[in-house]
Formats: C-alpha cells, structure tokens, sequence
C-alpha cells in the first residue's frame, strides 16, 4: 500500500513514560484534506509535528513509521529531513504573530524561506512572492512587503503565512489551527482562500481543528482524536449525518448550532468521557505488555 | 426606581493614537467608541456582539469604570457613575462584577484560590469569608479543597470557574462576562455556559455578554447588540435578530458562522 | 497540556545548596573569627614574613594559608576579611534595593508623571559615569564603611529602578489587575497586595547579584586605597598589597582572590536557586 503519506502505529511519550499518541494510523492519498478533530490536549497538533520533525525535545517516538512518498520520515538523520520536508511539506500555523518574525520586515520573511532552503535566486524568489500575494489577495504588495508583522492586521498576517506555506508547491500542508484567533468573518475569508488555494494547487491538507463547523466546511474526510488515539475515522458527510463513535456523538452535541433552538447546548457527559478514557486506557496496559 | 440596571447614552470613549505619534506637537485621538446608546433591564442577559476592533471590550471595561469616559453617560441602577472616582465607585462596585476572557492572567498567579475569593469579600466587610468562598465554589461545581490551590493548580476550565467564583461571591446584582468561552474547545464551552445559565436563574443575574461567537451569544441571551468600528449597528431581542437581521453586516456575522453540517451554503 | 520541563527541579537543588552552603560558612566564620583565626590579623611580625602555605616548604604552624610580607597570617585576614565583605554585602545590595525598588514599582505603576520623574531622574543619574562618581563621592564623605555603602547605593539604584519598572509595567497590564480595580480595591491596596509579590522574584534576583557586586566594589575600592581607612583586613585591600610579593609569595594574592570569586559566585547562584523555587508556577 504505496499512498501518498502513511502514518503506522505511531506512538509518541513523554520522558517520564505517559504517552501522548497511542498507535496513530492514518492513511492520505494526494490532494486529500483530512480534518484532525480533538480537545486541546488530544495530541492533534503532535502528529502535524511528527511529520514535518519539529516535535518538542521532551518528546520521543516509542514506535511507528510515517511514510512520507514512500520514505520513513522517522528514520532520516536531519540533514535528509530537510530536504525531503523542505521542498515538499509546509505549516501554516495557528498564531501569525509569534509565527512571524517581528524584526524583520515581511518581504524578507518570505523571499528567505526560497532562497536560503531552496536556493532559488533573489530575483526568482521576489516575483514568485508577488505573484502569492496576489494569490492570496492583499492589496498594495508592495507597501505590505515592506511593513512589518505588527503594522498588519490578523486576517492580513494570517493570508501572508498562507502565501509563505504555498510558495514552494508544497505536496503536504500541515494547517494548525489556522483561523483560532480570528474573527468569524475574518476566518470565513481565509477558510475559503485556503479552499481555493488547495484545489488550485492540488496539495494534500491535513486540518488540524478543535472546530466541527469549520471541519463540515473544508474537509473531506476526518480524525477525532482523544486522549491521543484515533476513534473515528470516516467521511465528512458520514461523520455529520451518522456518527459513529459515542464520543463523536458528544462532540456534535456540544456544538452550537444557532439555527436549532430546541436543542439544548449539552455538555459531553462524565460518563462518555469515561468510558472512552477506559477504552483508551485499557489498551495501553496491553500495549507496555508487548513491549 | 428604575427598572434599568444600565443606561448608556452617548458612550464616547478616545484614546491617543500612539502610532500616530508626532515628534513634536499634539497626539491624534483615536476614536474607539463613537456615540453608544441603550440600557439593559433587570434579569436581561444582553449579547454585545462584534468583531476585533469593534469596541465590544472596550464597552465592556467603560461600563465597569475601568476606564473613564470621554462623553457621555453611563448610569447604574439609576445612579450616574461616568465621573465617580475610586472611593466613591467602591461601596457600588459589590454590586457590578465581571469576569474575564484570560483565566491565566486575570488570576493572580501568587494567590491561592481562598485569597483570590476571599479578597474582594474581605475587602467589602462580609463575614463569614470561608463560609462564602465555600459556597462560591459549590455554584461553580468545584470541591471545597481547592481554596489552597494556586492557579498553576488548575486546568484552564477550573480556572475559568474561579473567575466565576470570584465574581458571584459578592452576591452582585450584575455580571459582565467578557469573552469568558472564546479560548475554550467545543466541551469547555458548552460546560461554562450551561453553568451561567444556571446561575443566571438560581441568583436572579442581569448578565452582559461579550463574545465574537453569534451561535454561542444565542443560546444565552435575550437581547443582542452589534458593535461595529465604535458603532451600535443593531439592537434587537435575540430571535428577532437571528431570522430577520436589518443591517447587512449582521447578516455578514450570521453568514460566517460555520454550522457543523456539510450541506450548509457557504459561500 | 503538555507540560515539558519537569526534570529543572534536581538542578535547584544542586545550586542552592552549594550556594547556600557557602554564605553558610561565610557568616559563620564572620560570626566566629575571633575565636577560629590563627593569630591577629594586625599582628606584623618581620621574622614570619612571607611564609607559605602548610604544605609547602618553609612552612610555621599556624600560618596555615601563609603570611604576608609584614608577616600577618593570611587565614585570619581573610577571616577578618570575610565581616567587611559581607557587612558591605549586605547592608549596601539591601539599601540599593529599597531605593530603586521602591521607586520602580512607584514608577511602574502610577504611570503618569510620577514615572515621568522618576524616569527623567534616572535617565539623568545614570548618565555619570559610575566610578568617577564613586570617587568624587568618597573624597567629599571621606573613606570608611558608610562612604562605601552610600557609594554603592549612589550608584546602582538605578538599575533596580529600571528592570523594576519594566517587571512593574508588564504586571500592571495583566487582568488580575483590572480584576482588583473591578472589585473596588484601593490604587495602593493593588499596588501593594497585587504586584509586589509577583515582581518579588526578580527583585530576590537583582539583591543577590546586588550582594555580589557590592563584595567586588569594595574590592576594587579597597585595591585603590579608598576604601576603610584603619588597616583592618579587607579582601581588596590583601589583593592590593599583595600585587608586590606576587612573585615570591603568590599565596597572598591567590586566597583572598579565591575567597572572593567563591562569594561573589554564590550570590549569584543564591539568587538563581531562590528565583526558581520562589516562581510557583514552576514549583
């Protein structure tokens, strides 16, 4: 089973042994957009972080492959993970302004990132940032080139990552979180510009989100994560019409939905919460045994 | 005896535009609430909804004095409180609390829990602290042992519910809750607001709510206000609002919002 | 949450007691002096001149460190010594603190023009260079311990002012802050019950790099002869005299230095230790 990006049994603990993904099995053909569903906690972020190796040091991987094009990502020394990843997968992350340098003015950010890690030319690297911005469509390039992360608004410095992620034609997106801290209005533009990014350029997207709506919206198929292990994994329009998984039940449940007034906001119940923990638990007893 | 626990007219608040700031010569002001009317009524649960750079904060830190007003008036319970001072405003402020968006920073990191709820209380003369601190912390569904915890202690959501402690312990007859749920998943969210309605019935709560989330302002309120850039854009009772909005950025807000359902139109 | 960091604690432990263990000894032997040192730190005896170490050749009982070239024992000089170190160290990064402390919560707090003063006059304050300061300071007081003191606290106030100010400024804006003026708590009352004890830890740290830094002006106030006038022993002043026998009697230079860097480098890790174990969140 040759696809695009295949992650095996991935497991991932914390020094001290308590484990932050418990046997993580994801399978992504190209041009996918998979939403990574969970609770803050759930681990969702460490898998996007595992794949493009910017895990955490107080992490280790216990066991497991990711399969990136055929290759074991997790057995590269560094200097072959940058080249494979550099070129071919990007992040978009969830906080523009820590994610932007705020020294350095914009232009630079970008033009940087193809020259010193792809070894474009200077001049190759400012018309293809032109041609991105545009893509992403900000008004006044020039003048945003030359401004600084704080002088630009939050919807503005979030399409500006977006252009940096897509500059290199990047096979894999990794998207954390992208439109947490914005607006609603805000985040329905850049979901779309993401959208239309995505199918233009036909890269495979991996959406991570604690929000279902935004998932209905962008995604083709999901994971819903907890406690770091995989409960469901299913088509967007199954998942929202016949949800499998008590817990992904829950999840909807405890979703607002303005339009439906009868129902009521429900919390996810103690009792589905524990009896998903124990689930989740239980396997891990069997998992040290094996070991 | 007015029926109005808040009357806001003309609400201008102005601020120096530091990044607009000459080398020599005068600031430019930056006008950050331009004209604000309305009132809300007792047992009201008013939604202040808006985007970034709406005002809605803002509002919300005028109408709990933690900043004067530049014009206008702001009146509490009949009583004008756009230019009381400190000591004047203390023996009312009991009687007007809020609860913040950041549980992180609106604790105090150096403080357990007994100090953070039995402060304020102390500070008003109220005896039998403990008992009240204790009862606080029943409303909110924590355990009686976490007056000695320190904030580092606790989880966000256990955070969040200090803060909502803090808040009802001084039996206030309004509450101000500012973007309480924003950082919150899906089941953090739904547990704090199941909670505040909760405690809007059992106290008999006026309560304003200010969030950027029209679904989540929905659920709660009875009335809901749209800021937009220091402007009141509309004012309606809550259903009203959601199937006949008049103003087209409304309709933009209630348009963002992505419903959990695929087969949505959002485009 | 993922919290990362958990294995901080084992390092704590190390520092602070190595540190502590150190001033522990330190104030013992101040305390003691008297009764451990040798012989008299002022005792000059020309026929015991130079004299090294117990374990070298040439070696007298009970100069055990050596003795300089009047023939006054090093250990009891350096044990001597170690009061001046630490009374300055003490008295001087305390009076220091409370000055610029104060002023820098006062400034980062009220805002307004009571930081504009307090901002101006430190801006104006530190533009003297310091140790021309010092010595025009010391010419005008005359030398002795006080002079030195007041010197020290002339000096380095404003440096706890300004970081002070800043910790103050940030702690300010936090919304514990806005929660205490919400619940109607005086201006004062915050200042005080609110902010102090979270800027409490980088004051613990400025004191004892404070202390550290007091032990070496001395030093070098005592190594140009401004320092205590009388020919009690000080560690700067062993140093100083000790430059003109460096080559046939190193030990006079070489203990007190030792004595010296031990102290001030225990300060320093004193405040590190201290700072961490003060940060709850970290606890």
């Amino acid at each position: 089973m040759n696809s695009f990006l295949s992650i095996r049994n991935l497991s991932i603990s914390l020094q001290n042994g308590e484990r932050i993904l418990r046997s993580v099995n994801m399978e992504l053909d190209r041009g996918d957009v998979r939403g990574l569903v969970g609770e803050s906690g759930a681990g969702k972020s460490m898998i996007g972080k595992a794949i493009l190796g910017i895990l955490p040091r107080a992490l280790k991987v216990d066991e497991g492959e990711i399969l990136f094009q055929g290759k074991n990502l997790l057995n590269l020394n560094s200097g072959e993970l940058r080249k494979e990843i550099g070129a071919n997968a990007a992040l978009i992350p969830q906080d523009p302004l820590t994610a932007l340098n705020p020294s350095h003015r914009i232009g630079r950010q970008i033009t940087n990132r193809l020259v010193d890690i792809l070894g474009w030319s200077k001049s190759e690297a400012l018309k293809r940032t032109y041609d991105l911005l545009d893509e992403v469509r900000i008004p006044d390039p020039k003048r945003v080139l030359n401004s600084f992360p704080h002088e630009l608004s939050g919807g503005m410095r979030q399409r500006i990552l977006i252009a940096s992620a897509f500059a290199a034609e990047p096979k894999l997106i990794i998207a954390d979180e992208p439109t947490t801290a914005l607006d609603v209005t805000v985040q329905k533009q850049i979901l779309n510009l993401i959208g239309e990014m995505q199918s233009r350029h036909k890269t495979t997207l991996l959406f991570v989100t604690h929000d279902l709506g935004v998932v209905s919206k962008v995604c083709q198929s999901l994971s819903v994560l907890f406690l770091g292990k995989v409960i469901e994994d299913t088509s967007v329009s199954l998942f929202f019409d016949k949800p499998f998984h008590p817990y992904s039940r829950a999840l909807l449940a405890a979703t607002p939905k303005y339009n439906d007034l009868k129902s009521n906001l429900i919390p996810v119940s103690e009792e589905i919460l524990n009896s998903v923990k124990d689930e989740v638990l239980k396997l891990d007893s069997e998992w040290s045994n094996d070991r | 005896m007015t029926d109005n626990i808040f009357e806001i007219q003309n609400l201008c608040i102005d601020v120096f535009d530091m990044a607009r700031k000459p080398l020599f010569g005068m600031t430019p002001k930056l006008q950050i609430l331009k004209g604000i009317t309305f009132n809300i009524q007792r047992r009201d649960v008013v939604g202040i909804v808006g985007g970034s750079g709406s005002g809605k904060s803002t509002l919300g830190r005028a109408m709990m004095r933690l900043i004067e007003p530049s014009a206008g008036k702001i009146a509490f319970e009949g009583k004008d409180i756009t230019h009381l001072n400190d000591i004047e405003l203390r023996s009312l402020r009991r009687r007007f609390q809020m609860i913040f968006q950041d549980p992180m920073s609106s604790l105090n990191p150096r403080h357990r829990v007994s100090a953070i709820i039995g402060g304020p209380l102390k500070l008003h003369g109220f005896e039998r602290v403990d008992f009240l601190i204790e009862e606080a912390l029943d409303h909110v569904g924590l355990p009686k042992s976490f007056k000695s915890r320190y904030p580092h202690e606790l989880s966000g959501g256990q955070r969040q519910r200090v803060g909502i402690a803090r808040a009802i312990a001084l039996k206030p007859n309004f509450i101000l809750a500012d973007e309480i749920v924003s950082g919150l998943d899906v089941s953090s969210q739904a547990k704090i607001l199941s909670l505040l309605q909760k405690l809007v019935l059992d106290l008999g709560l006026t309560l304003a709510f200010i969030s950027h989330d029209l679904s989540v302002v929905r659920r709660l309120s009875n009335k809901i206000i749209v800021l937009k850039d220091g402007e009141l854009i509309e004012s309606a009772q809550t259903d009203a609002l959601f199937e006949a909005p008049q103003n087209s950025y409304t309709k933009e807000l209630l348009s963002a919002i992505p419903l959990p359902d695929p087969k949505q139109v959002w485009n | 949450m993922v919290e990362i960091s958990r294995n901080t604690s084992r390092k704590i432990g190390m520092r602070l007691w190595l540190s502590g263990g150190w001033l522990t000894f330190l104030v013992l032997i101040t305390l003691l002096a008297p009764i451990i040192s040798p012989n008299d730190p002022l005792a000059q005896d020309l026929f015991a001149s130079r004299l090294p170490p117990f374990w070298m050749d040439g070696y007298e009982e009970t100069y055990y460190l050596g003795s300089d070239s009047l023939g006054r024992d090093v250990l009891s000089r350096i044990l001597y010594g170690s009061r001046i170190a630490l009374l300055v160290a003490l008295i001087a990064s305390t009076a220091t603190c409370i000055v610029g402390a104060t002023l820098g919560v006062l400034a980062g707090y009220f805002g307004g023009w009571v930081d504009l003063i307090i901002s101006r006059l430190v801006d104006i304050w530190m533009a003297f260079p310091p140790v021309l300061f010092a010595i025009l300071l010391i010419a005008v007081l005359g030398t002795g311990l006080t002079s030195i003191i007041i010197a020290i606290i002339v000096i380095d106030w404003t440096r706890f002012c300004r970081v002070i100010r800043a910790e103050t400024m940030s702690q300010s804006a936090m919304d514990y802050v806005a929660s205490a003026q919400a619940v109607g708590r005086a201006r004062f009352g915050i200042m005080v019950k609110e902010i102090v004890p979270n800027v409490l830890p980088t004051i613990v740290v400025l004191l004892t790099l404070e202390m550290g830094i007091a032990v070496i002006v001395e030093a070098i106030l005592s190594f140009v002869n401004l320092s205590i006038s009388t020919d009690y022993p000080t560690w700067g002043g062993m140093i100083s005299e000790g430059r003109t026998s460096v080559h046939q009697a190193w030990w006079v230079i070489v203990f007190p230095l030792i004595a010296l860097f031990l102290t001030v480098l225990s300060f320093s890790q004193l405040g590190e230790g201290l700072k961490d174990r003060f940060d709850p969140v970290l606890r």
